[in-house]
């Protein structure tokens, strides 16, 4: 185990030292203890290694991440696990807005809540959050999947393309294009995969499915008036 | 704290910094919170010279760019008439019972510095680090914002229809001094309140007048208020405790403060009025869908 103390430390040495390994390293955990809030903590890895983060975290924590595991033992500011390639980041706590945005692959898992526009252009990320998400979230979407245990605020799946969005809670609202859809064995198979691998004390059936009614990827002559 | 705060959040807003600070009440008076570029000269005699004006006794303390001057509460309309004619420099930075504002440009640890802010003390206070995007870097242009009496304005974000807002205000008679859009904001929360409305209100019908970005926290006598727009993309973090309200604009700034570990941390919801006060403890308003 390795014990990196970013206070004393700072965070470039840290950042530094998790790009340095590669896939044959045999440091493979690492504990970051006083983050304080700190941005951009274990951004950019690209190696199979385990990261806790011992505290909440500030901006972009485990953005752009590859093949890591990082967790949180805390709260995550704005844009956490943005951009994931693959790997796992796991926050203990709430995460703030756009979390997971942009993600091409990989699983974010939040226990607590998470706010506005989480999973924002999300493009194959896996996302699943025990708790509740704010409005704006997978704002226009295009593949992954969304899963929320809790309730989902306004215009929820806004513009979306092909991600996959189950809530258990209730829906405060809809966004433009996006409807429920009907659940079928293929979709009950993935989530329970996915409750699973995060951990989520909720059974499959409980969800509902929503998706793209895909009535904006062409131009509607009916609708020209409008523009 | 709310120093270490301030230096805190100096990277979100590195070119001014001010601080709101509700302290001690002296019955019957008014404290007025000026400034001057020239204070040695502005504030020789000043106390001496405004009391002449108004037939009366006036006290003041004199801190940095910046003076506190005490008056009967009921001679403000004549104090400010007074001082536009024997102090035409001095700037009018707060009134109240008991708010006090200071404000100036610089590194938020050399504005704390300078009007030695870790010593103050009051039931409440409210800080602010500025980057401006929508007008100049002076010392008006900074935050806080006085509105009426005892309340105060800080804003996070970018109003965009403040000039329109301004002109409409300035027919209206309101009093606005810059070409802040956050001005704006603060005086259309005073023209608001003038026509009778609460705070609460206030704020409520400020979420459809004000167009474009904002997390607003507002300081009152007894507690202090937030509200967001409807997108919510300017951050905000509460942290409470039995002890405490706090607010930041990020964890950062509130991971000093005591009891943080166990403390309830969490994001204002948009478009909603959030009120704290040493009376009444937490209120909600919701807005209407």
């Amino acid at each position: 185990m390795q014990t990196y103390d970013l206070e004393a430390d700072g965070l470039r040495g840290l950042n530094a030292a998790l790009h340095a390994q590669t896939a044959e390293t045999n440091r493979t955990r690492w504990e970051i203890i006083n983050p304080k809030g700190s941005h951009a903590i274990a951004v950019g890895l690209d190696a199979p290694i385990d990261v806790t983060v011992k505290g909440s975290t500030g901006y972009y924590c485990a953005g752009m991440n590859q093949q890591a595991t990082v967790r949180v033992e805390g709260s995550v500011g704005p844009g956490v696990a943005e951009n994931m390639m693959s790997g796992e980041v796991i926050v203990e706590g709430d995460a703030s807005q756009y979390a997971g945005a942009t993600g091409h692959g990989g699983l974010l898992v939040i226990k607590g809540n998470a706010s506005s526009r989480c999973g924002i252009s999300m493009k194959g990320i896996d996302i699943v959050v025990h708790g509740n998400i704010g409005h704006m979230s997978a704002f226009m979407a295009q593949a992954g999947t969304l899963v929320v245990c809790g309730d989902a605020g306004d215009a929820l799946g806004d513009s979306l393309y092909e991600a996959r969005l189950f809530v258990r809670g209730s829906v405060k609202s809809l966004g433009a294009d996006c409807v429920e859809k009907e659940m079928r064995p293929e979709h009950l198979a993935l989530l329970e995969t996915l409750l699973e691998r995060a951990g989520a004390d909720a059974k499959a059936e409980e969800f509902t499915r929503y998706g793209s009614a895909r009535q904006l990827y062409n131009f509607d002559v009916d609708t020209s008036a409008a523009y | 704290m709310l120093t270490e705060m301030l230096i805190t959040m100096t990277d979100r807003g590195p070119d001014s910094a001010g601080i709101a600070i509700y302290g001690a009440e002296v019955a019957g008076q008014l404290k007025l919170t000026l400034q001057s570029s020239d204070p040695e000269t502005d504030f020789d005699a000043l106390d001496a010279d405004l009391g002449a004006a108004l037939d009366t006794h006036v006290t003041q303390r004199v801190i940095d760019t910046h003076a506190v001057a005490h008056i009967p509460s009921d001679q403000f309309d004549a104090a400010q008439k007074a001082l536009a004619e024997i102090r035409p420099g001095v700037r009018l930075m707060s009134r109240g019972e008991t708010l006090e504002i200071y404000k100036e440009v610089g590194l938020p640890r050399d504005v704390a510095a300078r009007f030695d802010l870790s010593r103050m003390s009051g039931t409440h206070g409210i800080g602010h680090t500025r980057m401006a995007t929508e007008s100049a870097v002076t010392t008006m242009g900074a935050h806080p914002f006085n509105t009426g009496s005892d309340q105060c304005l800080v804003h996070n974000g970018s109003l965009s229809n403040h000039n329109a807002l301004r002109r409409k205000l300035r027919r209206e008679g309101v009093t606005i001094q810059t070409e802040n859009d956050t001005e704006v904001g603060a005086a259309y929360l005073t023209w608001k309140m003038m026509q009778g409305a609460t705070l609460g209100e206030a704020l409520q019908s400020g979420l459809d007048d004000l167009d474009g970005f904002f997390t607003f926290v507002v300081g009152t006598k007894d507690g202090f208020g937030v509200l967001r727009d409807p997108i919510a993309c300017k951050p905000a973090v509460m942290a409470e405790t039995d002890q405490y309200v706090a607010f930041g604009s990020e964890y950062r700034a509130l991971v000093n403060l005591p009891g943080i570990d166990t403390a309830r941390v969490w994001e204002p919801e948009p478009a909603t009025v959030y009120f704290w006060s040493h009376a009444d403890g937490q209120t909600i308003h919701d807005k209407a869908a």
